[in-house]
């Protein structure tokens, strides 16, 4: 099958309804630590957050799309996310992909995981596997899931800061090669099986996480 | 001239020391463990290695029933050598059934212009303890960090339990500095403890102040996290949290 | 292992009136409307009153979260467990209109952990007058205003006042106090919905929100009335 570029435009789309605009990729709880202030901050988080989780999700997702055993790629996620409150986020975005992705397109692989993990698998497998349903290859899994890792962040500062979207819009824009080489790496190391899937972390956004799951008003999810 | 060694440790349950192989700058020596009962191992020599180019291993196996304590007498520090190839440390690490390890060893600093490759791989059995600390410090005092790559990878029975790899300076992908992994911090570490009796019950996750999280694993096992200004705030950290978790 | 590929699944189409076991899902009702204009107390007065014959539960999505169910605790107008709070990214239109997951996932949460659910109320964070509802999430809406927000509102309309299955216009009892006129309310309103009802309400008193639960029953009835579509 041919990859159809138009597919991946559906499934990049942040209109796709499968529940990112909720989360902040833990921006909000840089912005609340002063971390992230104006566009440059913006910049060095999702820079590194593209290398790192970035790079780790990209990999879960070219992995499922190449079709490796989502139990072992979801097993490789849990150890690969230290954080509960992650854990737990991943698994309900997973379990929202999964709802919109049947409904754009419906087959057996997708019903098949979805009735394997009734709690959710970890979002970037169930990406994968959603790439394979719509005719899409493992470059392009990686290439979406790289690019959720700074879209979201970048949306959510520009309602967090009050942040000029053109400035957020020009940090992915100078991102773009670096996504690029993110989802080419992933890709290249999902080839090697599940064992040779990267683990980029970052301590940070771990840390971070679980002190935002503990606050009691928060305008993000996680 | 860059060099590989690779020193040896197997501990036994009758609290002896069958392995204690030194190798190069790697020097292994027998030391008085603090709780009877406990057989313990202090690397001596690793002071000024690795150098660039250098390979170095440490393989540690625990056989079943035994309790091994390993740690270190002073800091491990990076340094660039004569060779433009990064510097490369493996600690390889089996514990056997209702074996314990703690390693516990000193802070690894990466001075300025120096490149390794860290890798910690460990394998435990399904009743198997652990603890085991990991303290990263990114250049000596005042000085900027050389690269530092370092993946910690554990499996339990077979599966996966936690896989991490960080990557910090100049050598490093981008954005190592900013928001999302360090922020400006100078020493990050880690605690984990594996233990089975987790199984029924973990601990539940907590921030640890600003810069630190107690996470319960999927696994049983709790891993801490931290990031801190320089070694000894670093260590505080992880001090606290050994003491609440793992007291010897 | 891999996963075996002959299993088939419900749940997949938002608007499905099946839960997986194939039984009628419990109808949900969408409450919207501005900031203030007494969402949470009509969720709150509607459990008290139907509490008691209805099997029900309630999603909020605040804006900052979980302040609306915490109000909603706080007055223990149910046990906690079925009172489920939904985060929105600051954008609560969004979760009840463009990205419906989060709510479908807490909708289907409450209903496999509370067990049948007769009635799922959907009450969204305040927000303008365009903010509707999904029918992909909600079989039915309310829209609810107050007098004290201007007796211009029905006049000016918006999707929300002109499309709500109900329109509430809440706090008549200010009416007299902010010179708001319920008459010319009631007039504009007729004109911007045609046949589409409209309550006037005021929870000061138990039974204020007496209106708005008989035209919940009737939407309630008309719902287990009709034959379970095929799947």
């Amino acid at each position: 099958m041919t990859a159809s570029r138009s597919a991946l435009l559906v499934l990049a789309d942040g209109r796709f309804p499968a529940g990112g605009h909720a989360h902040s990729g833990g921006a909000e709880a840089a912005v609340k630590a002063g971390r992230i202030r104006d566009a440059a901050g913006l910049e060095a988080f999702c820079r590194g957050r593209l290398h790192t989780t970035g790079l780790t999700s990209a990999g879960l997702a070219a992995g499922a799309a190449l079709g490796l055993d989502p139990y072992e790629l979801d097993a490789a996620a849990d150890a690969r996310t230290p954080s509960p409150a992650l854990r737990t986020a991943a698994r309900r975005l997973g379990r929202q992909l999964i709802r919109a992705a049947r409904a754009a397109w419906p087959g057996p692989e997708l019903d098949a995981l979805a009735a394997a993990f009734p709690r959710g698998a970890h979002q970037p497998v169930v990406l994968g596997v959603t790439a394979r349903a719509a005719g899409l290859g493992p470059e392009d899994a990686a290439h979406c899931s790289a690019y959720e890792t700074v879209g979201g962040p970048a949306t959510a500062v520009v309602r967090l800061l009050g942040l000029d979207p053109y400035q957020a819009t020009g940090v992915l824009a100078r991102l773009a090669p670096e996504i690029d080489e993110v989802a080419a790496r992933a890709t290249a190391a999902a080839r090697g099986g599940v064992g040779a899937l990267p683990a980029a972390s970052a301590p940070l956004l771990d840390i971070t996480a679980e002190q935002h799951a503990a606050w009691p008003v928060r305008l993000f999810a996680s | 001239m860059s060099l590989r060694a690779t020193a040896r440790i197997a501990a036994d349950a009758d609290g002896s020391l069958p392995v204690l192989t030194s190798d190069g700058p790697l020097a292994l020596r027998r030391t008085r463990a603090a709780v009877p009962g406990w057989t313990r191992v202090t690397v001596v020599g690793a002071m000024s290695a690795p150098l660039g180019g250098d390979r170095l291993a440490i393989e540690t196996e625990v056989r079943d029933g035994a309790r091994l304590r390993v740690d270190s007498a002073a800091a491990t520090l990076a340094l660039p050598g004569r060779s433009p190839e990064p510097a490369a440390y493996e600690l390889r690490l089996r514990v056997g059934g209702d074996a314990v390890l703690r390693w516990l060893p000193e802070q690894l600093v990466s001075a300025h212009g120096s490149d390794l490759r860290v890798r910690t791989d460990v394998d435990l059995a399904p009743t198997a303890r652990l603890v085991l600390r990991e303290e990263q410090v990114l250049g000596r005092h005042g000085e900027p960090p050389g690269t530092l790559v370092s993946r910690l990878a554990v499996r339990r029975a077979g599966a996966p339990l936690l896989d991490q790899e960080l990557a910090y300076g100049p050598g490093a992908s981008g954005g190592w500095d900013g928001a999302a992994v360090l922020g400006g911090h100078r020493a990050t570490g880690q605690l984990l403890v594996v233990d089975p009796a987790y199984e029924g019950a973990p601990p539940t996750a907590r921030p640890l102040g600003e810069s630190a999280a107690l996470t319960p694993l999927a696994g049983p096992a709790v891993l801490v996290t931290a990031v801190a200004p320089d070694a000894l705030a670093l260590r505080r950290i992880l001090d606290a949290a050994l003491d609440e978790l793992a007291p010897e | 292992m891999h996963l075996d590929h002959g299993h088939t699944h419900h749940g997949a189409v938002s608007a499905d009136a099946h839960r997986p076991d194939g039984t009628r899902r419990a109808l949900r009702i969408g409450l919207g409307g501005p900031v203030g204009s007494g969402k949470t107390a009509t969720v709150a007065a509607l459990c008290r009153l139907l509490r008691d014959t209805l099997s029900l539960a309630v999603v909020t999505n605040d804006i900052y979260t979980r302040e609306d169910a915490e109000f909603l605790l706080r007055e223990a107008v149910l046990p906690p467990e079925r009172i489920q709070a939904v985060e929105t990214g600051a954008c609560p239109h969004t979760a009840i209109r463009d990205d419906i997951s989060a709510n479908l996932e807490a909708v289907e949460e409450l209903e496999d952990t509370v067990g049948p659910l007769d009635l799922i109320l959907v009450e969204s964070g305040g927000d303008n007058l365009t903010a509707t509802f999904s029918r992909g999430l909600v079989d039915a809406q309310i829209f609810v205003i107050d007098v004290a927000g201007g007796d211009d509102i029905p006049r000016k309309g918006g999707p929300g006042v002109t499309t709500a299955d109900l329109l509430v216009v809440n706090k008549t009892d200010l009416a007299p106090h902010v010179g708001s006129d319920l008459g010319r309310m009631a007039r504009d309103a007729a004109e911007q919905r045609g046949d589409l009802p409209v309550a006037f309400t005021s929870l000061r008193s138990e039974e204020g929100v007496g209106p708005v639960a008989d035209w919940v029953r009737e939407r309630l009835a008309a719902w287990t009335a009709a034959p379970v579509p095929a799947a």
